[in-house]
């Protein structure tokens, strides 16, 4: 007897051990998430999440780095608009990066981040992405994970359609959403149709370095180009644009865009053009643009401005360009992982539209055109449809693949992803998104190799997900586990900005070559001192420039005489340090700039204008050791009329 | 009784199959510390930085270093390159800076707790009294990982011995 209770009491115990260990088991849970979703994408503290994420910033002009199935954000990479933190755009190294036709700009609008590949897979090296305002495509090295140079994209405006890359990488894409004149120049707003013109860009990669090239523009119709993908795998060679405005309306788009039952998808075979091209084709037509470049040994960009580009007239190459039906102005165009299926997502249209590549050939072989525009022959819609999903939901936007023959579309109006399959057309699954979801991402959803098992949609709505900040809420993404028939959501987690597109990558890919320090030996900017004996103060006129060093914990020199107001000093400081996370920052009292926030091994230089007499102090902002709170110095700011010599000095009394 | 075992042996295993990895982890750590802690308790009064040890290798990736008779130059002055290029920020040959001066360094320590202190810092600051004792008398003032390769930290070595 004694002992049934013992083992009764033995069992209520392991009961109850169960319980605790998981809970998800254990019969019914509680609100939205059970705990099996919380078990997902809980990644213990210390460990490595699975993927990285790299979510468009929207309207705060940078690409966001997360990983995946936390959403963890890891760090903002600057991009097209100015960030203090890390000096971009502040310091006078990062400066010409965002140098333009238009002068420098401080901010855009970034969209689409999309990873190289190779073979039509994820390689992992650089992630590029476009700013839309004024229009550039940036790439993004994976090894540093800093932006290292930005193209401005001529006779383009609204770049949209971009920045998309082939199997091998050898081309990104740009194009353009708005058609203005080309080239720019006074008109009447009236005249738009039949004048105003869309450009589509191919930029050349160099497969080694990555440095970017603009080839070719394509001179189109005045549409609007509105989304791109490229050809994979059969239909490598060709690139897919969706337009809308066909009816090359100049105001009131909202409704005079949308009177066609049909818009197009312009089909580009991009291979055909560059044959042409390389024979000498297309005309060199003036123009100007700024090329930057960011050069990891002297830690310093330089902007180019390029005076002509290829210009290619898609009448002069026959063959090259055909446009293909889509309901109702269609928005994303996605290729699925065989090159087979080209989906156009009509986002006034109840159906998504499917058009298969093999039918497009076929029709242009045989000739079977419905017409033309502007010289480009149109295919009939019959002729390259693959098939529909019937009535879906509502606002189909972006389609995106799991590599297992299902794809996965989402619903803008009526707020969802929809799981449907290639090839039968029909709908397997549907599932709330929170709310007014715009892209979504599945890591290598674009490539010929997908990594199936995460979905990340990007809304455009968050109102009541999260804790109210006043009128202006975050902005937010949701991860859904897609490996089962039904999708399940895992987790919401705030972005930084609006999120456009994002790209993912499994972490392995990518993590073991990200760089740990810059080497010192390497460092080729001018401004450098590489050992404490090469600091120095040196006036030229009433320009100073102060060559100065960091190492925990102290600035050499850190003491300064002989600065004078009406002075422009510079501060060249380079960090000594050569080992993993110790970067030092530095701030001096009144400089009209951000701080430096130097990684070890670099050199940045801020510039301040001494404008008050006095002894004035300056400081590390990075916490790098115990004596942190001791790294900091003073410069001695003396009358204009003063004839105080220059001197400087570290550990002197 | 014996029912008593089985049960207790369940409860074992069902605890270690709760968090097992987390365990490991930790009693691994948990043994580590005191064996390293525990080499030697110090009570003298003498400076870390004229402390002479000729014995304690430190802890660190060199465990054995013969030094040859006589000195190799070119090696010596390859170092005297290295040392200036990564070491003078904190370091001058014959006087104390931020750290202590390299000079007599010979006569105080051994050639692997030199190499051992240039290649992991971290490491030795953890897990070496002296380094510790050092860390202190020097205000807290971390020595840097310069992140040389064995070949360069004992180039430095070398030189050090022309000091």
């Amino acid at each position: 007897m004694k002992n049934i209770i013992k083992i009764s009491i033995g069992f209520l115990m392991v009961m109850i051990a169960f319980t605790s260990c998981n809970n998800g088991n254990s019969s019914q849970s509680n609100g939205a998430l059970s705990s099996s979703a919380a078990e997902k994408v809980y990644v213990a503290p210390g460990e490595h999440d699975e993927f990285y994420a790299f979510v468009s910033g929207g309207f705060s002009g940078q690409l966001a780095v997360y990983g995946l199935p936390s959403g963890r954000l890891f760090k903002v990479i600057p991009v097209f608009s100015v960030d203090a933190e890390k000096a971009w755009g502040f310091n006078e190294e990062t400066k010409p990066m965002l140098n333009t036709s238009h002068g420098f700009i401080p901010w855009d609008d970034s969209h689409h981040p999309d990873i190289s590949q190779t073979n039509g897979e994820l390689d992992g090296r650089w992630v590029f992405i476009n700013g839309n305002n004024t229009p550039r495509i940036a790439k993004i090295d994976l090894t540093t994970f800093e932006t290292t140079e930005i193209i401005e994209i001529p006779n383009t405006a609204g770049n949209h359609s971009s920045s998309y890359v082939t199997d091998n990488t050898e081309y990104v894409i740009a194009g353009t959403r708005f058609s203005v004149p080309v080239p720019q120049r006074d008109m009447s707003i009236k005249e738009y149709k039949g004048n105003f013109k869309g450009t589509l860009s191919f930029i050349k990669v160099d497969p080694e370095d990555g440095g970017m090239e603009i080839k070719f523009q394509l001179l189109m119709p005045g549409f609007d180009y509105d989304k791109a993908h490229p050809g994979r795998g059969k239909s490598h060679g060709w690139f897919f644009y969706t337009t809308y405005n066909t009816e090359e309306a100049h105001t009131l788009l909202e409704v005079n865009a949308s009177q066609n039952d049909k818009d197009f998808i312009a089909a580009v075979n991009w291979k055909k053009i560059e044959e042409y091209v390389n024979n000498g084709g297309g005309k060199m037509m003036p123009t100007n643009y700024a090329h930057n470049v960011y050069d990891d040994k002297t830690h310093s960009a330089t902007s180019t401005m390029i005076k002509e580009v290829l210009m290619v007239d898609p009448a002069e190459v026959p063959g090259a360009v055909y446009f293909l039906p889509t309901p109702k102005s269609p928005h994303g165009c996605d290729v699925d992982p065989t090159g087979e299926y080209i989906v156009g997502s009509g986002k006034l249209s109840a159906n998504v539209t499917v058009h298969s590549f093999t039918k497009m050939l076929d029709a242009i072989e045989n000739e079977k055109f419905a017409g033309k525009a502007y010289g480009i022959p149109i295919l009939n819609f019959e002729d390259v449809l693959a098939g529909s999903v019937e009535q879906p939901g509502l606002g189909p936007l972006h389609t995106e693949f799991d590599g297992k023959g299902n794809a996965y579309t989402t619903f803008f109006i009526s707020s969802e992803v929809v799981k449907w399959k290639l090839g039968t057309w029909e709908v397997l699954d549907r599932k709330p998104t929170y709310y007014s979801v715009g892209h979504l991402m599945i890591p290598g959803g674009n490539s010929q190799k997908p990594f199936g098992k995460y979905l990340l949609a990007m809304n455009k709505i968050t109102k009541d997900r999260y804790l109210p900040t006043g009128p202006e809420v975050t902005q937010s993404a949701q991860l859904y586990d897609i490996t089962g028939d039904k999708m399940e959501l895992l987790l919401d987690f705030p972005t930084v900005g609006e999120p456009h597109y994002a790209a993912g990558i499994p972490a392995d890919l990518i993590k073991s070559k990200s760089k740990k320090l810059f080497n010192l030996e390497e460092n080729e900017h001018p401004y450098a001192a590489k050992t404490p004996s090469e600091t120095k103060v040196v006036r030229t006129g009433n320009e100073v420039h102060i060559y100065m060093t960091m190492i925990r914990s102290h600035f050499a020199p850190d003491n300064i005489e002989g600065v004078k107001v009406g002075d422009k000093v510079y501060f060249h400081v380079t960090n000594l340090e050569q080992d993993y996370d110790v970067p030092h920052g530095v701030a001096m009292i009144g400089a009209q700039t951000s701080e430096l926030l130097i990684m070890p091994g670099q050199t940045e230089t801020f510039v301040w204008y001494p404008k008050q007499v006095g002894v004035w102090p300056f400081y590390c902002t990075d916490f790098c050791s115990a004596l942190h709170q001791e790294m900091q110095g003073y410069v001695r700011v003396s009358p204009k009329s003063s004839n105080i010599e220059l001197s400087w000095s570290l550990g002197e009394d | 009784m014996k029912t008593l075992k089985t049960l207790s042996l369940f409860f074992a295993l069902l605890i270690f199959s709760c968090g097992s990895e987390e365990t490991k982890k930790e009693s691994s750590k948990v043994k580590l510390k005191p064996t390293e802690k525990k080499v030697e308790a110090k009570t003298t009064t003498t400076k870390a930085s004229e402390t002479i040890d000729l014995t304690n290798k430190g802890v660190g990736p060199i465990s054995t270093l013969e030094l040859p008779e006589t000195i190799d130059q070119a090696m010596a002055t390859q170092g005297a390159e290295i040392y200036k290029k990564m070491c003078t920020a904190c370091h001058k040959a014959d006087k104390k800076f931020i750290g202590p001066a390299p000079k007599g360094i010979m006569e105080r320590r051994t050639p692997e707790w030199i190499m051992n202190i240039i290649l992991d810092p971290e490491g030795m600051v953890k897990n070496d009294h002296l380094a510790k004792a050092l860390l202190i008398e020097f205000n807290g003032s971390p020595m840097a990982n310069q992140n040389l390769t064995q070949e360069e930290a004992r180039a430095v070595l070398e030189y050090f011995r022309t000091l």
